[in-house]
């Protein structure tokens, strides 16, 4: 469907090991821009070390990432490569404990405000006009996810599935070109699960955004996500619409492999 | 019960935001402005100010400098006294060899202690928890020796060197324990809203996230070694502005044995009972540090007749450690959590929900 456009990023051939176990072999992948992709597999295949690549956590051995067109440096901090468009939720939470959800959710922020420290100590005129813009918005994201009566709620008090959406907050406040999302649905119940898919979807579809995400519930996959890649034991085996995912003959054995282990 | 949000709804972010959302703080605060500006110079002893107050609010400045570091940012410091030397030194210097006025000289022992600082920051850009502990402790040491063996800064004997006359504005001279206090509470007042501001602000949140978790902080576009040293130097600053206030306005003399490693220990000792990471909690700390022996003192003065100073010393030494204990296991975030535990109550009160 989006085959024809640039993709918006892409991910050429990479290799990473850790000692001597070879956590990705030669994967290569896009994202396009408007689309929700889903990157799948059994435990243990390599998923969140593609997304750590992919926002710079980790430094891939062999291979390179170019995002919007441009071929990225090794050596780019994850701070920069935020600032270029990437935002992320992780697998196991990732909250500033000790702040309130509101206070996470400023932290998204972080990138857009630009008050130097004097102006800050000060609380004045630029300062004050600019935290007042950004807590607007960041107002926004509490509404859009439905978190009005916890915005003063420490985050560490929070039931897991509200940290989640905590999470999903601070990561849409940073209006990243590329929201990555490690398995925003882990360990939720039915309800949860359908809230959060509907989140997702509305940020891809009313907000624009384009989504790369981690999952292992098979039906909410098919049912949100535009393309799908498989990844098992590092390696890339599939690629394509959910139907064409549903009907690979390696994804089948894949997946039954694991269920018989 | 009347501790309320007073049925104000609140219309604007801007108030919102404010410091003190709900006006019987507010009033509160005024009530302790007024108290500090008005109340404790015109009805208070000389002895009380000079003893007491000042040294009161040197050390909540002191300790708010601390928990900058330790208690946003997340960066143990156990050698903070030491900056608060350099501090002290370098306003000594700049006012009485160098001639600059009295206020610039204060805040200008604070930028070098500020730039001290920073500098032995840098390996919180490497280490962290334990090791960085180590190596803050050998910043203690290191400036010490630097201090006592460089004659030119720190003067005549055992790094001592006495208070010139003080002077504001170059001819009101600061000769009695008020002028003094009035020096050191403006200048309290104006730094702690500032730092107020800071840590309240975004840079205050980026610390806080550098704390909580530092990769999940880079990810979402923290620069780590900007904001760490950031943390460095503001903290630095507070610790240098108040060990050259208790040299100026206290102790009459800049001495090294001020500020040695104890001090150190103290200060982390305040945050810890005050409250980590929290204003508050630096100036609860910082109270209870000082007045602790004076209240051990007139206790046990209503038993004996002399209270041997070792005696004191050692009762002194355990109560502040037992509490240091305690408050680390029931209460890690100090009398302040204690404090906003009481108002969360009293907010909803009568109904616990
Ligand atoms: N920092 C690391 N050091 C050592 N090994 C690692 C590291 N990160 C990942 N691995 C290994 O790489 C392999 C892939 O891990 P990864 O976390 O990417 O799997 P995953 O597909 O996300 O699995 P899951 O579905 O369980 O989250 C695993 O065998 C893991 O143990
Ligand atoms: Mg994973």
């Amino acid at each position: 469907m989006n085959e024809k456009k640039e993709p918006l990023l892409r991910a050429e051939n990479i290799h990473i090991s850790f000692g001597g176990l070879k956590a990705l072999n030669d994967v290569s992948l896009e994202i396009y821009p408007g689309e929700i992709m889903a990157i799948i597999g059994p435990n243990g295949a390599g998923k969140t070390t593609m997304l750590n690549i992919i926002n710079g956590f980790y430094k891939q051995d062999e291979g390179r990432i170019i995002f919007e067109g441009k071929k990225r440096s090794k050596k780019m901090k994850p701070n920069r490569i935020a600032a270029q468009g990437i935002a992320r939720t992780f697998q196991n939470l990732a909250l500033f404990r000790g702040m309130s959800a509101l206070g996470n959710i400023m932290m998204g922020r972080t990138m857009k405000m630009h008050a130097n420290i004097f102006s800050q100590a000060l609380y004045w005129r630029f300062s004050q006009k600019e935290e007042i813009e950004h807590r607007k918005a960041v107002e926004h994201i509490i509404d859009f996810l439905q978190i009005q009566n916890i915005r003063r709620t420490p985050a560490s008090t929070l039931p897991y599935g509200l940290q989640k959406r905590v999470e999903l907050g601070r990561a849409l406040a940073a209006e990243p070109k590329l929201l990555l999302l490690d398995e925003p649905m882990a360990g939720m119940n039915l309800e949860e699960k359908e809230d959060i898919a509907r989140y997702v979807l509305d940020a891809n579809e009313e907000l624009g955004y384009t989504i790369a995400l981690i999952e292992h519930d098979m039906g909410v996959v098919m049912d949100i996500c535009d393309r799908i890649v498989v990844l098992d034991f590092g390696n890339k085996i599939a690629e394509g619409t959910p139907e064409e995912i549903k009907s690979n003959q390696k994804v089948i054995k894949a997946y039954l492999g694991e269920a018989e282990n | 019960m009347f501790y309320r949000e007073c049925s104000n709804f609140k219309d604007s972010y801007a108030s919102d935001m404010a410091i003190f959302p709900i006006p019987l703080d507010r009033w509160g605060f005024i009530f302790m402005l007024f108290m500090a500006f008005v109340v404790v110079p015109l009805f208070t002893s000389e002895y009380f100010i000079t003893n007491i107050i000042i040294p009161f609010y040197c050390f909540a400045l002191a300790a708010f400098g601390l928990n900058v570091l330790a208690g946003y940012a997340g960066q143990i410091s156990i050698g903070h006294a030491a900056f608060m030397a350099v501090g002290a030194y370098a306003s000594f210097n700049l006012y009485g060899r160098l001639g600059l006025p009295l206020v610039p000289s204060i805040l200008g022992g604070g930028l070098i202690s500020a730039a001290v600082g920073t500098i032995f920051g840098l390996p919180s850009l490497r280490i962290k928890g334990f090791y960085l502990a180590i190596s803050t402790l050998a910043s203690q040491f290191i400036i010490e020796w630097v201090i006592v063996h460089w004659k030119w800064v720190s003067g005549g004997v055992f790094g001592t060197i006495e208070a010139p006359k003080m002077f504001l504005f170059g001819f009101i001279p600061l000769d009695t324990a008020v002028k003094k206090y009035y020096l050191t509470l403006c200048l309290m007042t104006v730094l702690m809203t500032f730092g107020k501001n800071l840590v309240r602000g975004q840079l205050g949140r980026n610390w806080m996230a550098i704390r909580d978790v530092d990769f999940a902080a880079e990810i979402i576009g923290v620069n780590l070694y900007r904001d760490k040293l950031i943390a460095f130097a503001v903290s630095t600053f507070y610790a240098g502005v108040a060990g050259a206030l208790i040299c100026f306005t206290y102790v009459g003399a800049a001495n090294i044995e001020e500020f040695n490693v104890m001090v150190s220990f103290a200060m982390m000792g305040m945050i810890i009972v005050g409250g980590l990471g929290t204003v508050l909690g630096s100036f609860l700390g910082a109270g209870f540090f000082v007045m602790l022996p004076i209240g051990i003192n007139q206790f046990l003065g209503s038993f004996m007749d002399v209270v041997p100073a070792d005696i004191l010393a050692n009762i002194e030494s355990i109560l502040f450690g037992g509490l240091i204990v305690f408050f680390l296991i029931v209460e890690p975030y100090g009398m302040a959590r204690l404090w906003h535990t009481i108002k969360d109550k009293m907010r909803l009160w009568p109904f616990p929900y």
